[in-house]
């Protein structure tokens, strides 16, 4: 173990798990969410969307109107008819073009339920032959490549080059609470409230849309049902069509979205294909690694430039590897666009790397627990992109804890024994598998830099008030920002407030995303505990107050100085931190049924510090859920680039019945530039399920490449392997 | 000052009966009445707006249809209006019918479970319903009671096609009636996943002196598998009894699941049945 940085003092708060702080208003149901607010007047609306994937909206029509109805159609938008990210592609109404069979086109807006719905509109959209087939797709939105040493010389050194090729399905985020914003006309703009992950994206993507400067235009979090991703992009679209309705109707207009409307429309993990060819020697060391990337953008470009830039980044797994070419592409087709879902990328690409690892080792005829031992990056190694990495790089601490708690050697033989039996008696098979995985905290390269994010703490008579952007999620933004602030003021958890992300009264501190809010947020928040204790010397903070007035502390996030990215290359510190895991995950497949059962998970993951244990745990375990539904269960049906299961009944997340006992342990390699250590956490857990997932499928017999490998897949493999299951 | 209308009333009607005899006149009266019990059904229709139905019949007033009863000649009696949750707490099931406890305890989750009726699987029909093969393996009776009098339908008889029964507009499922069964009894679901799910293909069996064996979400209705009946009854090989299966079933491509997967699993729980109630 590396030496971890000398602690001034033993930590009080940080590292203890008191009760998240709006908790007990979750569960007694006090909470208020979009759904629950009301305004004097409000109106409900309504979306009316393209049903042809592809092709022109040439007029509409609309049948017997109620009265106090009103309609918004792209010619009432004031400002630019797009929605403000990275590129202005995707219009917030459609004008003529249509490019995927959920495009909204029209908005209405009653007080009325019954008699919104009952409206009916008819689009008159001529059809065009529309691209559904993502390897047909010649239309590429970004293509990055990454190269390292020189692969031909890599390929002649190997003994051996193995290939193969691996795919990856849609993922609905799946929050509880659906899209949702209410929008109140105010005499010079707009307000939105909103349950959303980021307030200054909506922000600056409606002060494009309705042509406001930025302080008319107001965005105020309300609690929030989850994210996952989900509500990083699409609530600048819902807000927008919001706002349209309450500027013209000038009356506050509520817009949530019904399970079916919320799974259609909004977006999705994307789905990906990788290639992997390898060049490894007899004894297992890579020698080459030629990696091809293709997402599935969908119909615009939204966040799939930066989600192929995290994929490629992820792409090599943690291993150490001379001579690499990572190239990636995210294709455009006709089906809604995809977007950010915890991960943003490297699930798909680390599901790639870690199946064909397996392969390899099949190949060579090794155990594939010594080729990840070989190949793990260690201190001093570095990645595709050529960034060193430091004494807090852990992969091999993390593989050989999660080998050790979980007794993968000794189950391995176990299950090898039961299954020779269970091929002759006709029993339910086992088997076990092993992921070893790593994921980048924060922005790529000089996102960070870019984003310049700021955070506050405000002088209470009590304490302090935290002032950031950063979402309460149900992550525990509010609680271990908290901890963190009380920790470096040496204060109980009590004296310390959280302001709402309002963007009248918090700083941009950047969206809340890319397992930044902790790592990235929090640090600097914790330098404002430190100017706020410096500035208040001996005095409390009534003493201060009643000496000098009011006090607010702002800081700006600061880049540590030994980090450089080459933006064009694609060169050098591509994260300022890496978090790393490993997972192994044991199952059952039932011959009759075809059905993969999960038995068991150790997940073993290295975050830095655990700012607060319960909740730290608490997402290694949901994203491990989620990463296990992703593999085996979690089935986007795609029917003329239209989602055909959007319901729930049809969808199938796991319940608590669907998710097995798991062994969490969490590892602490501090990074010297995050708060007590901190690195990310959100999204690393849902990297190494899927890839364990099928790596058991392939120790029970299981050739698989392509998930979600549900029964209706993966049962004629079953029934070969056993003869005939009949 | 604006002046907001007040939000229109809703345009759906609901009659509460005040007795069965009560409720059987308003069925008789009017033709578009729909019957609901526990609305496990019925409120996914309406919340995706595919239910045209607008006037209700409210059973839930009617409570001689809670019972479950063993009559003397040893018939197990289920009121129209019992609950999964109640087949999951009663002896009598447990002792009679154990498959309709399995089939219960697979249902929804307990929220359905204490509001879904077995009279309301019944009367819904789809072919997916979970307690459907397990009446069907059961060979139990529909009682049908209307303002006329009451009419006893063999389950075999009752499924007429797809969501289509032999009830009248004017008549009301009160009871079924379960048969003394000798032999053991299975049941199986195969649902998209461990809770809360939709079957791709449910199946309950009775082995005893006689055999059967009915499946549930392949084919328009949940059936009888008599041909596999046959086979397996006459001692020919199992995949005689797989050949006759497939060629009574007519499962079909949907969201949930394929075709294909339906027959091989659909052959697959014949096999289990066949080997867990030896």
């Amino acid at each position: 173990m590396p030496p971890r940085p000398r602690r001034p003092r033993p930590l009080s708060v940080v590292g203890t798990s008191p009760p998240r702080l709006e908790g007990a208003a979750k569960v007694a149901g006090t909470a208020r969410y979009v759904d629950d607010l009301e305004f004097p007047g409000l109106l409900l609306g309504r979306t009316i969307r393209s049903t042809v994937p592809r092709g022109e909206l040439l007029g509409w029509s609309m049948g017997r109107r109620p009265r106090g109805l009103h309609v918004v159609s792209a010619a009432d938008i004031p400002g630019r008819n797009a929605i403000a990210l990275l590129e202005p592609d995707q219009p917030c109404l459609v004008r003529r073009e249509i490019r995927h069979a959920a495009e909204p086109v029209l908005l209405l807006a009653h007080e009325d339920r019954d008699a919104l719905a009952s409206v009916a509109v008819e689009l008159r959209e001529r059809p065009r032959k529309a691209q559904l087939d993502v390897r047909a797709s010649r239309s590429f939105c970004k293509e990055i490549l990454i190269e390292k040493g020189n692969l031909s010389r890599g390929f002649a050194r190997a003994d051996r080059i193995v290939e193969g090729e691996y795919t990856t399905g849609h993922q609905e985020q799946l929050y509880v609470e659906t899209q949702g914003v209410i929008a109140v006309p105010e005499k010079d703009g707009v307000t939105i409230y909103g349950s959303l992950q980021c307030p200054y994206y909506v922000q600056k993507a409606l002060v494009e849309l309705l042509s406001l400067p930025p302080e008319r235009v107001r965005i105020i979090q309300v609690e929030t049902g989850g994210g996952f991703g989900g509500k990083e992009e699409y609530p600048s679209m819902i807000a927008g069509h919001a706002a349209l309705l309450a500027l013209k109707s000038g009356r506050p207009v509520k817009l949530v979205y019904d399970r079916s409307e919320d799974m259609l429309a909004t977006t999705k993990r994307h789905p990906s294909i990788v290639r992997h060819k390898t060049g490894v020697r007899r004894d297992g060391s890579l020698t080459a690694m030629q990696i091809d990337v293709l997402l599935d953008a969908g119909a615009y470009v939204t966040l799939s430039p930066v989600v192929l830039s995290r994929g490629v980044l992820h792409a090599a797994g943690p291993y150490r590897c001379e001579d690499v070419q990572i190239l990636g592409r995210a294709a455009m087709t006709n089906t809604p666009p995809n977007g950010a879902f915890r991960g943003f990328g490297a699930p798909q690409t680390q599901f790639a790397v870690e199946v064909h690892m397996e392969r390899i080792a099949e190949a060579l005829g090794i155990d594939p627990l010594e080729l990840r031992r070989r190949n793990a990056l260690r201190p001093g190694d570095t990645t595709a992109t050529g960034q060193r990495l430091g004494a807090d790089c852990s992969a091999l601490p993390c593989l050989e804890s999660a080998v050790r708690r979980s007794r993968f050697v000794a189950r391995r033989r176990a299950i090898e024994k039961h299954n020779a039996k269970a091929r002759v008696s006709g029993g339910p098979l086992r088997g076990i598998g092993l992921a070893l995985f790593f994921h980048g905290s924060g922005f790529t390269g000089a996102g960070e830099v870019k984003l310049a994010s700021r955070a506050a703490l405000e002088l209470t008579p009590t304490g302090a008030r935290i002032l950031v952007a950063s979402t309460e999620i149900g992550q525990g933004t509010r609680t271990i920002l908290s901890q963190i602030v009380a920790e470096e003021l040496g204060w109980p958890l009590s004296r310390i407030e959280v302001a709402d992300p309002d963007t009248r009264e918090v700083p941009d501190s950047g969206p809340t995303v890319a397992s930044r809010t902790c790592m990235i947020v929090g640090e600097i928040l914790r330098r404002c505990a430190q100017s706020l204790k410096r500035a208040l010397g001996r005095m409390t903070p009534r003493q201060y107050l009643a000496k000098n007035g009011p006090l607010v502390v702002t800081e700006q996030y600061d880049r540590p100085k030994s980090m450089h990215w080459d933006d064009v290359h694609y060169r050098g510190d591509a994260y300022g931190a890496y978090g790393y895991g490993c997972d192994v995950i044991e199952l059952e497949i039932d011959p009759v049924t075809a059905e993969v059962r999960p038995a068991e998970v150790t997940a073993v993951q290295d975050i830095g510090r655990a700012i607060h244990p319960v909740l730290a745990a608490g997402q290694i375990e949901g994203g491990t859920a989620q990463g296990i539904a992703f593999a085996l269960a979690e089935e986007v049906v795609m029917r003329d680039g239209r989602m055909a299961n959007a319901q729930l009944t049809n969808y199938a997340v796991p319940t608590p019945l669907d998710t097995p006992p798991m062994q969490v342990e969490i590892l602490e390699f501090p990074y010297g530039h995050g708060p007590f250590g901190a690195k990310g956490v959100g999204e690393m857990p849902i990297d190494g399920p899927s890839p364990a997932v099928v790596n058991a499928l392939r120790h029970a017999g299981l050739d698989i490449r392509d998930i979600p490998a549900v029964p209706e897949r993966i049962a004629g493999l079953v029934d070969s392997m056993r003869g005939a299951a009949t | 000052m604006t002046t907001w209308t007040s939000p229109a009333i809703s345009s759906m009607r609901l009659e509460r009966p005040r007795s069965l005899a009560h409720a059987l006149d308003l069925l008789e009266a009017d033709r578009g009445l729909t019957p609901m019990a526990g609305c496990t059904d019925l409120y996914v229709g309406i919340h995706f707006g595919s239910l045209k139905q607008r006037r209700f019949l409210d059973l839930q007033p009617l409570a001689s249809l809670r019972k479950i009863q063993k009559r003397p000649d040893g018939t197990l009696v289920l009121g129209a209006l019992v609950t999964y949750s109640q087949c999951l707490d009663s002896p009598l099931v447990a002792r009679a019918l154990p498959m309709l406890a399995s089939a219960a305890k697979e249902i929804g989750g307990v929220q359905i479970r204490n509001r879904g009726t077995l009279g309301g699987n019944l009367g819904n029909a789809s072919p997916a319903g979970d307690t459907l093969p397990v009446f069907l393996a059961a060979d139990a009776t529909v009682v049908l009671a209307s303002a006329r009098g009451v009419r006893r339908v063999p389950i075999s008889q009752f499924f007429l096609g797809y969501r289509k029964t032999a009830r009248r507009h004017n008549e009301l499922i009160t009871e079924i009636e379960v048969p003394p069964i000798a032999g053991k009894q299975w049941f199986r679901k195969v649902g998209t996943r461990a809770a809360n799910a939709i079957s791709k293909v449910v199946a309950a069996g009775v082995r005893g002196e006689g055999i059967t064996f009915a499946l549930g979400a392949v084919a328009p209705v949940a059936m009888r598998a008599y041909a596999a009946e046959c086979a397996l009854g006459s001692a020919l090989p199992l995949s005689e009894a797989h050949r006759a299966l497939r060629s009574e079933i007519t499962p079909i491509d949907d969201l949930r699941s394929t075709a294909a997967y339906r027959a091989r699993t659909a052959c697959a729980l014949l096999t289990q049945f066949w080997s867990e109630t030896r």
